[in-house]
């Protein structure tokens, strides 16, 4: 608990949160550091609404008549459980809360390079995330959020173009977000800070900056393409109008196959800053870390078609896109053996954070690996649209990225409210969090085994055990996530002063007093080490 | 009906047990590679776990050997996979020449199941034991998918084209059939059951209920209705005795094999293909003809050319 000869430090101090007040001064702000937390605040509404359809659809699953919506009512949830958590949670998590809070500090810069621009992205988002709402609340939309035609072009009455025109919107936040990371990455690092002294997290967030500026404008395009066919009946992909339905899964799969990547390599970079840090380690074979995210970054837009096995695509088609999705196993193994090798002789603590990293790797490791089933193509041929697949990206996504995310929160937050949160509640909401996960996750790989499809309200009723078994632990899982929600804003006020280096961690961000004065940096830092040099006196010495 | 967990999915196909070795092996490989991984994050975590507040760690950069090794050992992994996955995806997708076929329409929220000797089923779908079977399906709205798990096969059923599976089915019963492509409202009710039969039962079966016309004889009539008669058989447009499966050439002079997907377009838009020595005289028949008259029309001209075989010398 706070002493109560510490309090005033904090609060005497001018820093980014106290340097003026009211709601114009957020609202008008151009400081990446409180963009940073209007995005936190939004995409944290975004998340328990998406959240709450889950929650929903797990209870309906426990009958195989469905226990209490219509079939009508569950597409719409899950619908908007998709487009919620995708576009409105995933994508934007770890870059524009933790990347628009750190990349400049990490840089060693007072701002990204367009502050003006950065607050624009917002605004745009949120306009996106309204239309979302909308579609939601006038009466939803049950296109999936794959928005496959030719049912949503001629098919659906629901409102698929304000949901569309929600994920099209959003996409420009991205774009630009994108943009204004790689010029800040590349334009911005304080002297000394070469490309291979950048902490990870960095070479994360620039490779996830590169796949938001080259493949969301595909999915823009695309939805464009979708409201002019349900709109003036231009034949793209309904077939009845001389279009091709097999057309628009490869244009939404090359922009939503990158977007996976756009969730997890953000995660792989939170968790490198976790693994070292809690280690008191620099990491393993740093050059290989760099490297794969880059390599991953690539591949991910050469992989698309491994959506398509089923779709009636060639069998050669077929071969490329397997041979291809493959070859992602590689530079992800060799991400998990750096990690993991990183503890070795380490000094391993046990702080929330790093429980949240290790969470990460042991989940991802069997994400990707059950990746391996999809991209052979004899086995997807039966896995493929089942719960098998639901199974394996929650895994990647929630197991991994979710995770990566709140751990980032947790090791951030600190700095980014000046105030700890009670350790003890921190550690446990992780292991509930791991826990409850599995129990609602693992049982879906059989599920989809066995041969239950996606997407099915209504299921026979030899799938009732193990569905029963998944909603169970997603009620584990929904608790888990509303622990931190508690005792995070609790701290706010109650939580002890963090001062500026609670864990220790190396890292220009740690440098500056917590929370950082509104500029950052008194002085612009001079670096004259190697990211991750725990093996280094105290980094004070190399300030101004 | 339910006793314990089920593990695994009935095995009731030639393929299923392909599939399901593959599968084995991968499960092999991920309970390793994650036990291993667990493992040493258990071990290290607990082995180097932090004891004094100021204890510093052994630093070390990497290992070039490790990096080779760990790159190395998947990248040799993955290549097996592949090969293993592939091949076996090869040899699924090509149906056996003598496969008995059976047309599948898939429209929101029912499936629609013919036989060429004229029975129809909705939802149901009666094949023998034993035989190859071939299904081609199209769909007369959206994108729907037919998946038979027990089969271990899946394909989506798209509008505007011909999707074919096949399977040999090695058990007598009765096995699900889903939609497995999300469809609409209904989409969790466009399901059904395979009924596999002894081969005596099957025949048996296709002969009885109301008699209905086959297929060819369906294709026949509508052959006089839609007056195809008046150009393909005057000469006016090509003949249709022995067209199916033969190749014809183009205006363009480019050649193709007669298929369904030819037969399919060149009844809707005519002029995409034009036979070389024909006027482009043929009106187009979309909007007019469903997507049963169009499998019961390609029957009709699949059955000329076994006729002819059958009847000249």
């Amino acid at each position: 608990m706070a002493t109560a000869a510490l309090e005033p430090e904090i609060d005497t101090r001018v820093h980014y949160l106290n340097v003026n007040y009211g709601i114009r001064s957020w609202l008008l702000t151009t400081d990446h550091k409180r963009i940073a937390l209007l995005y936190l605040a939004s995409i944290t509404v975004f998340f328990f609404v998406g959240g709450a359809a889950a929650v929903l659809m797990r209870l309906n699953l426990i009958e195989p008549q469905g226990l209490l919506l219509q079939p009508e009512t569950y597409n719409k949830l899950f619908s908007m459980h998709g487009i919620m958590m995708v576009f409105f949670f995933m994508i934007p998590s770890i870059p524009a809360v933790l990347g628009n809070f750190l990349v400049p500090m990490m840089v060693g810069a007072r701002d990204l390079a367009f502050p003006k621009l950065n607050l624009l992205s917002w605004y745009v988002f949120m306009l996106g995330g309204l239309f979302e709402l909308y579609a939601i609340f006038a009466g939803g939309v049950d296109s999936g959020w794959t928005f496959y035609t030719p049912l949503s072009t001629t098919y659906l009455n629901t409102h698929v173009m304000a949901a569309a025109l929600g994920v099209f919107i959003a996409g420009f936040a991205s774009i630009l977000t994108g943009l204004n990371f790689i010029v800040t990455i590349h334009k911005m690092r304080a002297p000394g800070l070469t490309w291979f002294r950048m902490p990870l997290f960095l070479w994360a967030i620039y490779a996830t900056s590169i796949i938001m500026v080259l493949g969301t404008p595909v999915v823009a395009i695309t939805l464009v393409l979708v409201a002019l066919e349900r709109a003036f009946h231009v034949g793209v992909f309904d077939p009845a109008l001389g279009g091709d339905p097999i057309l628009f899964q490869h244009l939404f799969w090359f922009y939503s196959h990158p977007a996976v990547y756009i969730m997890i390599l953000p995660s792989m970079g939170v968790v490198s800053e976790l693994i070292t840090c809690f280690s008191r380690k620099r990491i393993f074979g740093y050059s290989f870390i760099a490297f794969s995210s880059v390599a991953i970054a690539v591949i991910s837009f050469l992989v698309w078609g491994h959506h398509m096995f089923v779709s009636g695509q060639s069998v050669y088609a077929g071969l490329v896109f397997s041979a291809l999705s493959f070859a992602v196993a590689i530079p992800s193994a060799i991400k998990v053996f750096n990690w993991t090798a990183t503890m070795y002789k380490g000094s391993v603590s046990y702080d929330a954070p790093m429980l949240y990293a290790m969470g990460f790797i042991g989940l991802f490791t069997m994400g990707g690996l059950t990746g391996l089933f999809l991209a052979s193509l004899a086995t997807d041929v039966h896995l493929h649209d089942t719960y098998f697949v639901i199974a394996h990206f929650h895994y990647i996504m929630v197991g991994g990225a979710v995770m990566g995310y709140l751990g980032g929160i947790h090791f951030w937050w600190p700095k980014i409210s000046g105030r700890l949160y009670p350790d003890g509640w921190a550690r446990f909401a992780a292991l509930v969090i791991f826990i409850g996960f599995n129990l609602t996750f693992f049982p879906q790989f059989m599920l989809g085994y066995l041969g239950m499809p996606r997407r099915y309200p209504i299921y026979p009723q030899e799938f009732q055990v193990m569905n029963v078994m998944s909603s169970a632990g997603a009620s584990i899982l929904g608790v888990g996530y509303l622990i931190p929600l508690v005792y995070l804003i609790w701290s706010m006020r109650y939580g002890p002063v963090a001062g500026p280096n609670p864990w220790g961690a190396k890292g220009l961000e740690w440098q500056t007093p917590s929370p950082p004065p509104t500029e950052n940096f008194e002085r612009t830092p001079t670096v004259t080490e190697e990211a991750y040099a725990y093996g280094n006196a105290a980094q004070e010495a190399h300030v101004g | 009906m339910f006793q314990g967990l089920p593990i695994r999915p009935e095995q009731a196909s030639t393929i299923a047990k392909g599939v399901d070795h593959l599968y084995y092996f991968l499960t092999a490989v991920d309970l390793f590679f994650t036990a291993v991984i667990f493992l040493t994050i258990f071990y290290f975590a607990i082995r180097y776990r932090r004891r004094s507040k100021d204890e510093k760690a052994t630093q070390i950069e990497g290992s070039l050997p490790l990096e080779i090794a760990w790159s190395v050992v998947p990248l040799v992994l993955t290549v097996v996979m592949f090969l293993w996955g592939s091949s076996l995806y090869i040899r699924n997708s090509r149906p056996p020449e003598a496969s008995t076929e059976i047309f599948v329409i898939g429209k929101q929220w029912m499936w629609q199941l013919q036989h060429p000797e004229g029975r129809r089923e909705i939802n149901e779908l009666h094949v023998p034991l034993g035989r190859p079977v071939k299904l081609t399906m199209t769909s007369e709205d959206v994108i729907h998918d037919f998946f038979i798990p027990s089969f271990r096969v899946k394909k989506d059923v798209v509008p505007g084209r011909y999707s074919t599976i096949w399977f040999e089915a090695t058990k007598t019963g009765s096995f699900h059939f889903f939609c497995a492509q999300y469809c609409g409202t209904n989409h969790s009710l466009m399901r059904g059951e395979v009924i596999v039969m002894k081969p005596d039962d099957y025949e048996r079966w296709l002969s009885g209920g109301v008699q209905a016309q086959t297929m060819a004889g369906a294709g026949a009539a509508l052959y006089e209705r839609f007056a195809c008669i008046t150009c393909h058989g005057t000469g006016k447009g090509p003949p249709f005795v022995n067209l199916y499966a033969s190749t014809v050439k183009l205006s363009t002079g480019e050649a193709v094999v007669v298929d369904d997907a030819y037969l399919r377009e060149s009844i809707l838009y005519p002029s995409a293909k034009i036979v070389a020595g024909y006027p482009p005289i043929m009106p187009t028949f979309k909007g007019q003809i469903t997507e049963e008259e169009l499998l019961e029309l390609i029957s009709y001209i699949k059955s000329l050319k076994t006729e002819e075989r059958q009847t000249a010398k």
